[in-house]
């Protein structure tokens, strides 16, 4: 984890202290640690990744041959005697903001160095990650009895299930390791180790709790490609 | 005429803290689990060295193939497409990427921008560790079952996975797209931290303007690795996909052996986008650092301050940003719309311009230069004329029309290899020899390295430039035997010269690959900044640097990295650290 001295020099705003920081020497993003500009970069590479991976989708749900199964009803619901489209997912969805939500709460606290509730509001989030993931292998094994399979499904192009267990199982793979890596920095927080004058990967000394707004870049990125995923999969 | 005069001029404050890189404790954090990027960039080079070795031994076996067909019983048709296969992808993946940006990028990054290391030097040895695994699950298919794939280096769907591609229903296509996999998480965290070291841990009064062009290179092949390998990841992950779980991606309605197989639905077409969105950014990620290198090797050896330094760097920028949008040159007979091909015609041609821009400032750079033809200047002055050469038949293969028939025929295999293959290889050695004495103490064994030049150079053309004629007459590349076809025996007997030829300046390589050993053994002992460059990594306390590059305080520039023979200076060159300042120029 790096290191700025916290000297930021005097800059115009807008365009021209943007080309003032990019002609200057040391840093291109002023103020900005190695973690943080490392943690964006990796995510504009896992942009594209989530990018290709929906272009493919399209490309195949947009040339398909065979009907395209129907979203709404394939995603819904059967409760009380009826089929409620989008239901599950309208759920999982709003666990996923809602996570998002506590997340930005738990970074708030952290900017304040409130050790308690950047710690509660970060296994929050974590248990509200994986009620999500939770409820997606339920829809996943609710799909599969009803004979989903990535190289087949009764109703139609047998793209829909490939490409929906890729996408999704892919975006779930990354909730995964959010969560993981959401609990050991919240068991860090909780412990006090950002507390005391020690230097490790996840802090470069007291009062340095930058690993959760770094985790918080993360977790909101996922949140995001989840709206995508949404939308393409679920109100297409 | 500029006056010189001593400048006490005070550089910015420090923005980010001078922290020590994690110190090895025991033999093992040492030698083998290092975590400092020189010596990270050296296991790169050596694994990338060492399994491109084995692309070379498949390159005489291939040419042994073509040019004397039915001579040697145990490559059959199944071997020869193992081996064109295997070779293509080990060169441009496994060998060129990982040599520049593994290799080159470790070593020069941290020391040319004034850090001490790598951003994260922990993250940073994982890259090389998952990037020798990859490795040996590549290397591991020549020991499966069935052997390596031989679906071609581009392996395209449907084909790559059937049964009647080697490999296509066994291992060997399996452990190429895992190799594959793990190769693209190696290169991230390797490039992350790349990408950081650059932007955020230079030294100060290092400015962006003020790095040498092999960093710009290396940097913006970097930033195009990141976007461009999510594609290959994703066509990768696909079509294992396709090939384990039995999905269609890729795969349409197929009869096999008069047997419908369970595929249906899929696009081959998909991949071949996927593949080249890719793979042509992995073209300029491969020629950029070969670029910013070989700028800085002329300018070093023909003392003189690279022509348009700016216009340089703008032209690696550009190149970086437009080979996003060429991919479909390579589709023309793909089948799709005759609209895309004019599109990606037109942005084909457009990168001519800033390539020759380069090319110009090169050439421009020389004249009237003090030229030294020291190794490395050779090898850069060898590949200009290559680069040239290879770029002048892309104008052919860019265009439409003319592309159509020469498609798929021995003409694109000698362009690529000429601007591909030859072109980079041939700056990967100048910088071996130019950069080997920083790494070893040593200098390269002269005489050595003037017999792998020249053997090199000469039978590069020797091999590439009948292969072109070949092309043109039609021959097809991928065939293993065309000699009961139509072709002339004139043809055949050109292809025995190539093959002959190949052999040689195969031998030669292993006379570079001896030299290398030899000379870091018992070569003789460089002295500090032996080409007198001015460039920060020549600056350091140590030669070989120190693990920390800097001793006890980091250094401070002062000005661009090509201050030669500035009038009135004293000296022949002004080292970036060098204090002493124009008349009346400010310092910021």
């Amino acid at each position: 984890m790096s290191t700025t001295h916290g000297y930021v020099p005097d800059r115009p705003d807008g365009v021209e202290g943007l080309a003032a920081d990019w002609s200057a020497d040391q840093t291109a993003f002023k103020g900005v640690s190695w973690g943080k500009a490392m943690m964006w970069i990796f995510l504009l590479s896992d942009t594209f990744v989530f990018s290709i991976f929906l272009i493919a989708y399209m490309s195949a749900r947009s040339s398909t041959a065979t009907e395209w199964p129907n979203a709404s009803e394939v995603f819904a619901l059967h409760v009380g005697g009826a089929d409620l489209p989008l239901l599950l997912i309208a759920i999982m969805t709003f666990v996923l903001i809602s996570s998002s939500g506590t997340m930005a709460m738990a970074v708030n606290c952290a900017y304040a160095r409130d050790r308690r509730r950047t710690a509660a509001l970060m296994f929050l989030t974590a248990a509200l990650g994986a009620t999500f993931v939770g409820m997606q292998a339920f829809e996943w094994s609710k799909l599969i009895e009803e004979g989903v399979r990535p190289w087949g499904n009764p109703w139609g192009a047998e793209q829909f299930g490939a490409t929906f267990f890729m996408i999704t199982g892919f975006h779930g793979t990354h909730v995964t390791f959010g969560v993981i890596f959401l609990l050991i920095v919240a068991r860090k927080v909780r412990s006090g180790a950002f507390d005391r004058d020690e230097r490790s990967w996840l802090s470069r000394g007291k009062g340095d709790y930058e690993a959760v707004e770094i985790m918080g870049l993360y977790w909101h990125f996922v949140d995001l490609v989840w709206v995508f995923i949404f939308a393409f999969f679920y109100l297409w | 005429m500029v006056n010189i005069d001593e400048g006490a001029h005070a550089p910015p404050p420090a923005e980010v803290e001078d922290l020590p890189p994690p110190h090895a404790t025991g033999w093992w954090s040492r030698w083998v689990f290092s975590q400092d990027a020189k010596y990270i960039a050296i296991q790169y080079a050596g694994t990338a060295l060492a399994i491109g070795f084995v692309a070379l031994v498949l390159s005489w076996l291939i040419r042994m193939q073509l040019g004397f067909p039915g001579v040697f019983d145990f490559i059959s048709a199944e071997a020869y497409y193992q081996f064109i296969t295997m070779h293509g992808m080990i060169m441009v993946v496994y060998l060129l990427t990982a040599v520049f940006l593994g290799g080159f990028g470790n070593y020069l990054i941290p020391l040319m921008v004034g850090a001490r290391d790598m951003v994260f030097p922990f993250v940073n040895m994982l890259s090389f560790w998952v990037y020798l695994l990859a490795v040996l699950v590549l290397a591991a298919s020549f020991f499966v079952p069935g052997g390596p794939t031989g679906a071609g280096w581009t392996l395209y769907p449907p084909q790559a996975i059937l049964s009647g591609t080697p490999g296509g229903t066994s291992w060997g296509i399996l452990l190429m797209l895992v190799s594959l996999i793990l190769f693209i998480i190696g290169f991230t965290m390797g490039g992350l931290n790349y990408a950081v070291t650059v932007l955020q841990a230079r030294t100060r009064g290092m400015t962006l303007m003020r790095m040498p062009l092999t960093v710009w290179g290396i940097f913006t092949a970097t930033v195009m690795a990141l976007l461009a390998f999510p594609a290959l990841f994703v066509a990768c992950v696909m079509m294992l996909f396709d090939r384990l779980l039995g999905t269609s991606f890729f795969m349409p309605t197929l009869v096999e052996m008069g047997e419908q197989l369970s595929y249906g639905g899929g696009s081959p077409i998909v991949f071949q986008h996927l593949f080249w969105f890719f793979g042509h950014p992995e073209v300029y990620i491969v020629a950029l650092p070969a670029f910013g290198i070989v700028s800085d090797l002329i300018a070093v050896h023909a003392r003189k301050a690279i022509f348009g330094y700016r216009m340089m760097v703008w032209a690696i920028v550009i190149i970086g940003a437009l080979s996003f949008i060429v991919w479909a040159h390579h589709m023309y007979v793909s089948g799709m719309h005759p609209w895309f091909g004019f599109f990606f015609a037109t942005t084909t041609l457009i990168i001519a311009v800033p390539t020759a821009i380069k090319v110009y400032n090169w050439v421009l750079t020389l004249w009237r230069g003090d030229i030294h033809l020291s190794l490395p200047m050779l090898f850069a002055l060898g590949f200009v004329v290559t680069f040239v050469n290879g770029g002048l038949t892309g104008l052919f293969l860019g265009n439409v029309v003319v592309d159509v028939p020469l498609s798929d025929t021995m003409f694109v295999v000698a362009h690529f290899h000429m601007v591909m293959g030859v072109a980079p290889i041939l700056v990967i050695y100048g910088a071996i020899y130019h950069w080997f004495p920083l790494a070893s103490g040593r200098m390269l064994n002269e005489t050595m390295g003037r017999i792998h030049f020249w053997v090199t150079f000469l039978g590069a053309y020797l091999i590439f430039f009948p292969m072109h004629y070949v092309g043109l007459t039609g021959v097809p590349r991928r065939y293993p035997d065309i000699s009961a076809s139509f072709v002339p025996d004139s043809v055949m007997t050109l292809n025995a010269f190539i093959s002959a030829m190949a052999l040689i300046v195969g031998a030669a390589q292993v006379l570079f690959l001896f030299n290398l050993f030899w000379s870091a053994l018992r070569g003789e002992r460089a002295q500090p900044n032996p080409w007198r460059a001015a460039s920060l990594e020549w600056q350091t306390p140590d030669m070989p640097p120190h693990h920390g590059n800097w001793g006890a305080a980091l250094p401070v520039v002062h000005r661009w990295a090509y201050d030669y023979g500035v009038p009135g200076a004293g000296a022949d060159y002004l080292a970036q650290t060098d204090p002493s300042r124009r008349h009346g120029e400010d310092i910021a």
